[in-house]
């Protein structure tokens, strides 16, 4: 399988998402720049995080623009698998890819901690590594993550099982809380089809022992389970 | 010679004394033009020319095997092995943070991240050292948020992690924070990129950001006391763009690996001036620069602001002649502003050109290398306020026995001590700092007595997997202990730091150190600057880790309304770097298990009493919180029991015998300790004899001693023991046993001194600076 992370100027996760598919998960990547618009080489696309071209204006915002970005579309509507990670989660949102926004997280505070990320059930290829209603111990890092949408949006992301991932409001001895103040602790979520995924949780960033934990890694290896056929 | 074509008054505001203008004059035989007189302000400004502190800074040791670049360039580099070198340096951002927290702050992570990529080396973790005054005070809040804030959105932005630090408040900073940002790269080329320009005739290329009037005399700034009417100076701080910044190091080190660099130099203090007439003099030639290339932020600039403006996100190549066109193109395509401004020349002379004439002609080694330098006569005795300070003694303090002392319990002690906000958790400073970016952040903030970073290129990927090397870095200053006692807490300074590596179990390799202090200009001052240089000397020559470089940061004094200046705390922080040959073997604070045994390591409760000048309550935060006393002197350093129990401590964690490692610092034994307890959210029983001649809160919260807090699992006990005999006889103790409960007690002779659980220290001590900064409620 090959993966395509797009690079944009502030992007800062693009080495990491690298790091894993194709260090770890020895997959061919190839690293998109933003001006590029051909990505018919690709199966998988990563919008990573960072901050596209200083998330001025409004995070994502201008990413949206980029060809790159536009070809990106064309691919998630031709049914390539797109998972948007942090900022990459605010691009796929603002260029209307998944429903919603992301703001200011709720005490106004950049946060970077580990918190527990419960994976939802459903039939979208990025969560097939993991079993419904297991909770995952996911890194994050960010300013502006607090999932907004209006009430019709939530309710049909909720009737579509449409939630991948859900922070766990109070955890027992992990005292994990919501971060950000998401609307229905909502970490994560994909379109209709399942395809397309947005995150604020860095799976990336938690696939080594030695860096904090693996507990992303099952995200790349399901996926690659569930597009490469067996045998 | 004619008269000067300015006032004195115009003189002194550039920071020139009448004398240096004299020799201005000499020099150049005539009279400075205005840009010329700017220029020369900065260039000789403590700042930029460390004319107070060159003659101190020499005694530093600065060479061993594994040091590729020494002092003088824009960062220290260091061999690691296996063709990996670490470039790594420390820079202040004092001033600029007190009148403009947020961007201050900012713009000093940029700052030193521009020094290590300079050298061809990609950024991998942020350090950072910040002093406070109290958070009662509201000012303080505002600073102290602001500064925070300036990090994170710097930091984040950029992708480089901040991995670790240090956050003391004390009254000693009320108005005058420090803000010591410390930055480490990998190098990413072949060659380290230096700053000294060659090659007659070799275009002069100027890359980065455009150039606009903030920042102007930034450095001058920094090199004089702050008054109030530097609060009104807020044009002199830079603003920052980390998206810029971030494009920039790509650029670069996209632009070194060309080989079409021959040199590069990053424009901070001092800017276009700084640049052109250090890399001149450090070539020996010479530049000739023409302002009307510059990329200008706005119109109507004249040469003063040009040369002055300390713009942020810009740097100076020299490239090879011919292939200038190849580098503007790689920063073209990153949205950066690259022209060709200047040449090279052969005088060695820097010459700045405007609209068609020249704007200012000066030798480019009297701007940047044979510039003045005071050498100042040290006290020969130990001042007034040092020598009635070390007057104290603990009986001076009421009498205590195993109910506590003054009416309060010693559990309740130990709960003032860990809701202090020097010692609580920094969490509600990192969780705004992302920790992670990179994916080699082995340990979480918080989570061990120094960052741990592991060490892999970035560029291509699956050959590396499993790479084992790390380094660990801390930044460490008791600064109480250095204003008490100079000499010796500078040399405290230094044990701590190398302590505080081998508790991860890295060995120390070498140091960069960002000396604030006061102004030298008094005679308290330059004592306290003097001796802490003798200090940091011997600590670094003891522990062989030599000084690669750091930052000067003098007139750290506040002017208050009567215009009484107020000196901080001398604050020498040390940055120093260690190697972990081995990732897999690093570990934290926190307990590993119930049932392990606990030990010290360092002089035993037994001895404190003939060891009174190593273990004391002298400048601890014991005195300072509980009986609100900044007197005595600080604990002395014994070398060779540092030295051999931190080898010890090494030995252990990398035969995998050790568990958690966490040294005993402020607070003292309890702390360090409760701090093991709360990092493991698990308890301990800790039982120990009556100690001989020593009074209770002593065996509890008194500093020193060269001492660390280690596990190791009951079954190698008894192994782990004869150990000890062999490596540290007498020199260590079993304390107690981790618990299977959160119950935390301290038990001596028998009897119960301290009961009390491990969530209920947690709650305090992780809510104390978040609770402190909520009393801010006029936001």
């Amino acid at each position: 399988m090959k993966f395509g992370v797009i690079v944009f100027p502030g992007s800062n996760c693009d080495r990491d998402v690298r790091w894993v598919t194709e260090g770890i998960l020895q997959q061919p990547t190839r690293m998109v720049w933003h001006q590029e618009s051909d990505l018919s080489d690709l199966d998988t696309i990563v919008v990573p995080g960072g901050f596209s071209y200083g998330d001025y204006l409004r995070c994502g915002a201008i990413a949206q623009f980029s060809p790159a970005m536009q070809s990106t579309v064309e691919a998630a509507n031709a049914g390539k698998l797109v998972l948007g990670i942090c900022n990459g989660f605010q691009i796929l949102t603002e260029i209307g890819l998944l429903p919603g926004a992301l703001t200011r997280n709720q005490n106004l505070h950049f946060v970077c901690d580990h918190v527990g990320v419960q994976v939802e059930g459903g039939s979208s290829p990025w969560i097939q590594g993991y079993k419904p209603g297991s909770v995952l111990t996911l890194p994050i890092a960010h300013g502006e993550g607090r999932y907004q949408a209006d009430e019709n949006t939530l309710k049909a992301l909720e009737d579509n099982g449409q939630v991948l991932f859900r922070y766990v409001p109070n955890g027992d001895e992990r005292d994990w809380k919501n971060p950000n103040g998401s609307l229905n602790n909502i970490a994560g979520i994909c379109n209709q089809r399942g395809n397309v995924v947005g995150m604020m949780p860095h799976p990336e960033r938690a696939t080594e022992a030695a860096t904090g934990g693996t507990d992303g890694l099952a995200m790349f290896e399901g996926v690659l389970k569930a597009l490469v056929p067996a045998g | 010679m004619t008269t000067a074509p300015f006032s004195p008054e115009e003189i002194a505001a550039e920071g020139i004394k009448p004398e240096e203008y004299e020799d201005i004059v000499s020099r150049l035989g005539r009279h400075p033009n205005r840009a010329e007189l700017g220029m020369f302000g900065v260039m000789w400004s403590e700042h930029c020319c460390y004319k107070n502190s060159r003659p101190l800074l020499s005694q530093f040791p600065t060479e061993g095997p594994r040091v590729l670049v020494g002092p003088g360039e824009n960062a220290g580099v260091v061999d690691l092995g296996d063709g990996l070198h670490l470039a790594f340096k420390v820079e202040s951002h004092n001033h600029p943070s007190a009148v403009e927290p947020f961007q201050g702050a900012a713009t000093g992570v940029g700052g030193i991240l521009r020094d290590i990529f300079t050298m061809g080396a990609r950024p991998i973790a942020i350090l950072n050292s910040l002093r406070f005054g109290s958070l009662d005070d509201a000012n303080t809040r505002r600073l102290f948020e602001g500064v925070v804030a300036g990090i994170s959105h710097y930091g984040n932005c950029v992708g480089v992690p901040t991995v670790g630090g240090e956050v003391y408040f004390d009254p000693a900073y009320n108005g005058n924070p420090l803000v010591n940002a410390m930055a480490i790269g990998l190098m990413e080329t072949d060659e380290i990129v230096k700053a000294g320009a060659s090659g007659i005739g070799n275009p002069v290329l100027y890359v980065g950001s455009t150039t606009g009037r903030d920042g102007m005399g930034g450095a001058s700034f920094a090199s004089a006391e702050l008054s109030e009417e530097s609060l009104d100076d807020r044009p002199a701080v830079q603003v920052g763009d980390p998206f810029l910044e971030k494009s920039l190091i790509e650029a670069c080190l996209e632009a070194f690996k060309t080989g079409a660099v021959v040199a590069a130099q990053d424009m901070g203090a001092a800017g276009l001036t700084c640049s052109t007439a250090e890399m001149a003099a450090s070539g020996g030639v010479g530049i000739d620069l023409d302002l009307d290339k510059i990329p200008e932020r706005e119109p109507g600039m004249v040469p003063y602001e040009y040369l002055l403006s300390e713009s942020q996100e810009r740097m100076l190549f020299v490239a090879a002649e011919g292939r200038e066109q190849e580098l503007i193109d790689i920063f073209h395509r990153w949205g950066l502003q690259a022209v060709v401004a200047g040449k090279v020349i052969e005088e060695p002379i820097v010459r700045i050109w405007f609209e068609g004439k020249i704007a200012a002609e000066v030798p480019a080694n009297a701007l940047s290398d044979n510039t003045p330098l005071y050498k100042r006569e040290v006290l020969a005795e130990p001042p007034a306020y040092a020598q009635e300070a070390w007057k104290w003694s603990v009986d001076q303090l009421p009498s205590c026995d195993a109910s506590g002392i003054d009416g309060k319990s010693w559990t309740d002690v130990l709960q003032t001590l860990l809701t202090t906000p020097s010692i609580a958790s920094k969490n509600w400073v990192y969780r705004q700092y992302d920790h992670q970016v990179q994916n080699n952040t082995a340990v979480m903030p918080g989570g061990a007595d120094a960052a741990v970073v592991r060490l892999r290129p970035q560029l291509g990927a699956s050959e590396e997997v499993g790479y084992g090397k790390a380094i660990a870095a801390t930044v460490d200053c008791n600064s109480r202990y250095v204003y008490l006692d100079p000499f010796g807490g500078a040399k405290a300074v230094v044990a701590e730091a190398a302590r505080n590596l081998s508790c991860v179990g890295a060995e120390p390799i070498a140091v960069t150190d960002n000396l604030n202090f006061g102004s030298p200009e008094k005679p308290i001052g330059y004592w306290q600057l003097a001796e802490a240089c003798r200090g940091l000397s011997e600590g670094c020559r003891v522990f062989d880790t030599p000084v690669t470089g750091g930052n000067v940061s003098l007139y750290n004094e506040t002017l208050d309304a009567s215009g009484t200046p107020t000196a901080i705390y001398p604050t020498p922080v040390v940055g120093m770097v260690g190697a972990v040959e081995d990732l897999s073997t690093v570990v934290g604070q926190a307990w590993q298990g119930a049932g392990n045994s606990i030990y010290l390591l360092g002089v035993p409760i037994s001895q404190i009493a003939t060891n009174a000048e190593t273990v004391t309550l002298g400048a601890s935060e014991y005195l300072a919180q509980v009986h609100d006393t900044i007197a005595g002197k600080p604990p002395q350093v014994d070398f060779d029991l540092e030295k051999a129990v931190q080898a010890v401590c090494r030995e252990g964690i990398r035969a995998g015998v050790i568990r958690s490692a966490h040294d005993s610092a402020e607070g003292g034994l309890v702390v360090a300790l409760a701090e093991c307890a709360i990092a493991a959210n698990q308890g301990a029983a800790i039982t120990l004899d009556a100690a001989e001649g020593s009074r209770l809160d002593t065996v509890l919260f008194a500093e020193g001693g060269a001492r660390i807090i280690v596990t190791v699992a009951a079954d190698q006990a008894t192994a782990w023991e004869a150990t000890l005999t062999d490596k540290l006889p007498n020199r260590w103790q079993l304390l107690g046993t981790v618990s299977e409960d959160d119950d935390f007690t301290v038990a001596i002779a028998g009897e119960t001194v301290i009961q009390t659980t491990v969530g209920t220290m947690a709650e305090g001590w992780n809510e104390a600076i978040a609770q402190k900064v909520a009393g801010d409620v006029a936001l």
